[in-house]
């Protein structure tokens, strides 16, 4: 038995402790937001926010994070869809499949939550995740809408 | 459940399917009772619920591309109804049989969503409408001609008198349907044609949207599996001993002749535990196949001399031997996989009598079919239930091998749903992919530097010979020549004096299927960097080489102008910036792009895209817009980047770190210039993967004066 802090609560999970921190939260905590997409860490279905940090949950096992590692997902990231990065997704219609857009929402906020007006050049190295529908260049105009909301 | 009188009028016979699954689990799954009879039906398009919600019934499969919206925009178009309260669900196919195949074709390709079911679907609002006001005018008995429908409310307007959708559904859903009805001039349309927001984005912000992968029934076990990595081999044997007691195993299974899958209580606990035995193969007759071997066979195609004939104008041989210049180039294309986000996955619950699957998939009709097939059942005693697809490309809809490996396993475990997910590995591993062929450019120019003959040689690769030979036309198949085809809606857009196009079958073993844009993407490589070549090779200027080839092709000619006079063809554009045009028709659409780069020590960066886009009809001009720019995602990643090739007869890439595909860093400006000229109805979610490529291929010889002929690009600049 380990206990995690997800979304603020802190919780048990009955899982082998080589378990992806992914597929604890998928299949232990029926957190199915969290997507999985490739398993090695590349594509960014997966992301989660740990300790504000954007990290690919596929790569992270459950023994590697501590009691209080402070693990925050798609479920979790507003109450009520009212994230800015959400808000600004809404008003341009940003998914097409949706499948990678948990992670890819999770890695724009925690861009923006460190770096409030990203360049170009900062969301070219931080926004890795993969999306083959091609949202590409609503994802860059959400990130720049959400970061003028000032929020 | 009791089937309310006017469901039973209308011979609605197995309601009772879409309903097994809810009270085979005790409890109601969103999606599995869509389509059920309910007494609000109005017709079989459009539910008005007493609150006045709108249900439309969308058969197509939503995978991204729109086609929800699109299609709920038209039906709500024709049935005047508060677009604020539409809401959406999906017929089941086994429904869909069960009356009649009311909801027609569910085939979810081919950009086929919209512009082959305008018709009926806008019908079936517009005779939905009449239905409704009929009800109101016999509840005030007056004449139907005296009341109007708008924003779901009837008014009678001598007498003022309003009633709402939701309160005359039930009424108007016992009535006959009109004979007929008139449909709207689109000039007329106030919710179709407009940039409305797509009715599924909401629940994608907060991971609330369900995906296959996602699924969770009671009792459910999850599988993985592995298939035998060489394509046409088998499952030779496996030692289970060891991985029988891991935590959480419930089984290890033969799946047909060639996988064996791994269920436990866990996919994790599947996957681990299917990685941890030894498997043993026979590889069978195709083990010593690679790329080198499939280059040689393609590559003999080329002089071959029996070919399937797609297209001849005069005679080109002759023209060309008897031209005082000739010009010749070979081109190719690679392997590709679909890589949609979402790997293939399928649920199924199967016992002697019944069988159910819940699954991604851009045909529920074929789904359905294929689980039928595996379970051993009459369709009539199966159902498929359709969720969004995390992306779908293609690789849905004409295979269901997923469909049926899940049923095989499920059969094992009768009376308890099976989860299969596949590995991203073994999803690489076992893909439809996009074919491969080489293609040889013949042309003789006159002393002006026009063409008098041009000869398209295609070697290799048909997909209907492999998937679909039933499709073929005498023999031939026509899938391979589009955008060369002498009519329909590949059909070639210039106009040649003398031409022939034709295809020397290669088929080697690696399966090939319809992947987004399907041949119209390496046929419009191999024509339009050619013409760009014959135009320099002419001294001539490729945009008017083009423009004296399209006389006959006006609406060709006015997407590619339009993308010419949006970049400022002709003026002088930024120092280091180079232009390359390319434009098609494919999909029943006009398309054309320009792309900008600039090539830097061996190094592309592409700046800016514009793409026109005639599509006859716009139903929602932002999501062409989205469309459009997934487009060049899509096709500039192939270009880029994209290629399967083969070693031992198996796939060597194993995921995306081996098969890399574009990210934001890569992501020009896409400007989508819409300009649908009415008149006919084309696609729109994969005519601009075709131009993607070319156009960015011209563009980067206009910079560096190489010409790439052979996909993908990689590091061909700095060679």
């Amino acid at each position: 038995m380990a206990k995690i802090n997800v979304n603020g609560k802190t919780l048990d999970v009955q899982a082998d402790e080589n378990t992806p921190l992914l597929w604890v939260l998928r299949e232990q905590l029926g957190m199915t937001g969290t997507k999985y997409g490739c398993g090695v860490a590349i594509c960014g279905a997966c992301t989660v926010h740990v300790n504000g940090e954007a990290q690919r949950s596929c790569a992270l096992t459950l023994g590697s994070v501590k009691p209080t590692d402070k693990i925050v997902t798609i479920e979790g990231l507003s109450p009520d869809d009212s994230h800015p990065v959400q808000k600004a997704w809404a008003e341009l219609d940003v998914p097409q499949c949706g499948y990678c857009q948990p992670g890819m929402i999770m890695a724009a906020a925690a861009l923006l939550s460190k770096t409030p007006n990203p360049t170009d050049e900062d969301i070219n190295n931080e926004i890795t995740n993969i999306c083959r529908c091609g949202t590409y260049g609503r994802v860059r105009r959400g990130i720049r809408a959400a970061a003028s909301s000032k929020i | 459940m009791t089937i309310s009188t006017n469901i039973s009028r209308r011979g609605f016979v197995a309601g009772a399917a879409a309903a097994t699954a809810a009270f085979t689990f005790g409890f109601r799954i969103p999606f599995a009772d869509a389509a059920a009879p309910v007494p609000e039906e109005v017709n079989a398009w459009v539910v008005v619920k007493p609150d006045d919600t709108v249900v439309i019934r969308i058969a197509r499969s939503e995978m991204g591309q729109g086609t929800l919206t699109g299609l709920a925009q038209l039906v709500a178009e024709e049935l005047e109804c508060d677009w604020a309260k539409v809401t959406t669900e999906y017929p089941t196919p086994a429904t869909n049989l069960a009356r009649n195949r009311v909801w027609q074709s569910y085939s979810t390709g081919g950009s086929r969503g919209i512009r082959e079911s305008h018709e009926y679907v806008r019908k079936g609002g517009a005779m939905a409408r009449e239905m409704l006001i009929q009800a109101a005018a016999n509840e005030w008995k007056v004449a139907p001609a005296e009341c109007k429908a708008a924003n779901s409310v009837i008014t009678h307007s001598a007498s003022g008198r309003k009633t709402t959708f939701g309160k005359v559904a039930s009424a108007a859903g016992n009535l006959l349907a009109p004979a007929d009805v008139k449909l709207k001039d689109p000039k007329d349309w106030k919710i179709a044609g407009k940039p409305l927001k797509r009715l599924d984005t909401l629940e994608k912000l907060n991971g609330k949207q369900i995906y296959g992968t996602d699924l969770k029934l009671p009792g459910m076990l999850n599988a993985a599996i592995k298939d035998c990595p060489v394509f046409g081999g088998k499952l030779a044997s496996f030692d289970d001993a060891k991985i029988k007691t891991m935590p959480g195993v419930k089984g290890v299974v033969r799946v047909g002749e060639t996988a064996v899958a791994v269920v436990a209580e866990h996919w994790w606990q599947a996957k681990t535990a299917l990685d941890a035995f030894p498997i043993v193969w026979d590889n069978g007759p195709n083990a010593n196949v690679s790329n080198a071997s499939i280059a040689e066979f393609l590559k003999e195609g080329l002089t071959a001399e029996k070919v399937a004939v797609g297209n001849t104008v005069g005679d080109a041989k002759a023209a060309i031997a008897a031209a005082p210049k000739k010009i010749e180039a070979v081109y190719g294309y690679p392997y590709q996989n679909h890589a949609t986000m979402e790997p293939m996955n399928a649920t199924a619950l199967w016992t002697e009598t019944r069988c159910e699957v819940w699954c991604p998939t851009q045909n529920g009709e074929a789904a359905l079919a294929s689980c039928s097939e595996a379970a051993g059942l009459p369709q009539t005693e199966c159902d498929v239930y359709k969720i969004n697809l995390g992306g779908g490309f293609g690789r849905r809809g004409a295979f269901h091998d997923y469909v049926r490996q899940a049923v095989e396993i499920a059969k094992q475990f009768p009376g308890k749903p099976v989860k299969l997910i596949w590995s991203r590995e073994e999803d690489m591993l076992h893909g439809a992919y996009h074919p491969v062929t080489i293609c040889k450019m013949s042309a003789g120019l006159d002393d002006k530097g026009d063409i008098i003959g041009l000869h398209v040689r295609i070697s290799g690769q048909s997909i209907l010979a492999a998937v679909a030979p039933q499709r073929m036309t005498n023999g031939v198949d026509m899938v391979t020549f589009q955008t060369l085809t002498p009519s329909g809606e590949h059909a070639i857009s210039y106009t040649f004096p003398n031409l022939l196009v034709d295809h020397a079958v290669r088929n080697p073993h690696v399966p090939p299927g319809f992947w987004r844009g399907v041949n119209a993407n390496q046929n419009t490589i191999y024509m339009e960097c050619f013409i760009d070549e014959l135009a320099h090779a002419a001294g001539q200027d490729p945009l008017e080489y083009r423009r004296k080839l399209l006389a006959k092709h006006p609406k060709n000619l006015a997407v590619l102008n339009a993308v010419a006079e949006r970049a400022g063809w002709g003026k002088p554009a930024a120092p280091g910036v180079f232009l390359g045009l390319a434009h098609c028709m494919a999909f029943g659409s006009h398309i054309a792009g320009c792309a900008e780069v600039s090539v830097t020590d061996g190094k592309l960066k592409i700046h800016r895209i514009i793409a026109a886009t005639d599509c006859g009809y716009a139903v929602n001009p932002q999501q062409i817009e989205a469309q459009v720019e997934g487009s060049f995602v899509y096709g500039l990643s192939a270009a880029l980047y994209g290629e399967i090739t083969i070693k031992d007869g198996r796939v060597e890439q194993e995921n995306f770190d081996t098969y890399p595909v574009m990210l934001i860093k890569d992501m020009p400006e896409v400007e989508t210039i819409v300009m649908p000229s009415g008149g006919f109805w084309g696609g729109v979610g994969e005519p601009t993967i075709a131009v993607a490529a070319p156009a960015v291929l011209n563009a980067i010889f206009a910079a560096t004066g190489k010409r790439i002929r052979t996909l993908p690009l990689k590091e061909q600049l700095t060679a």
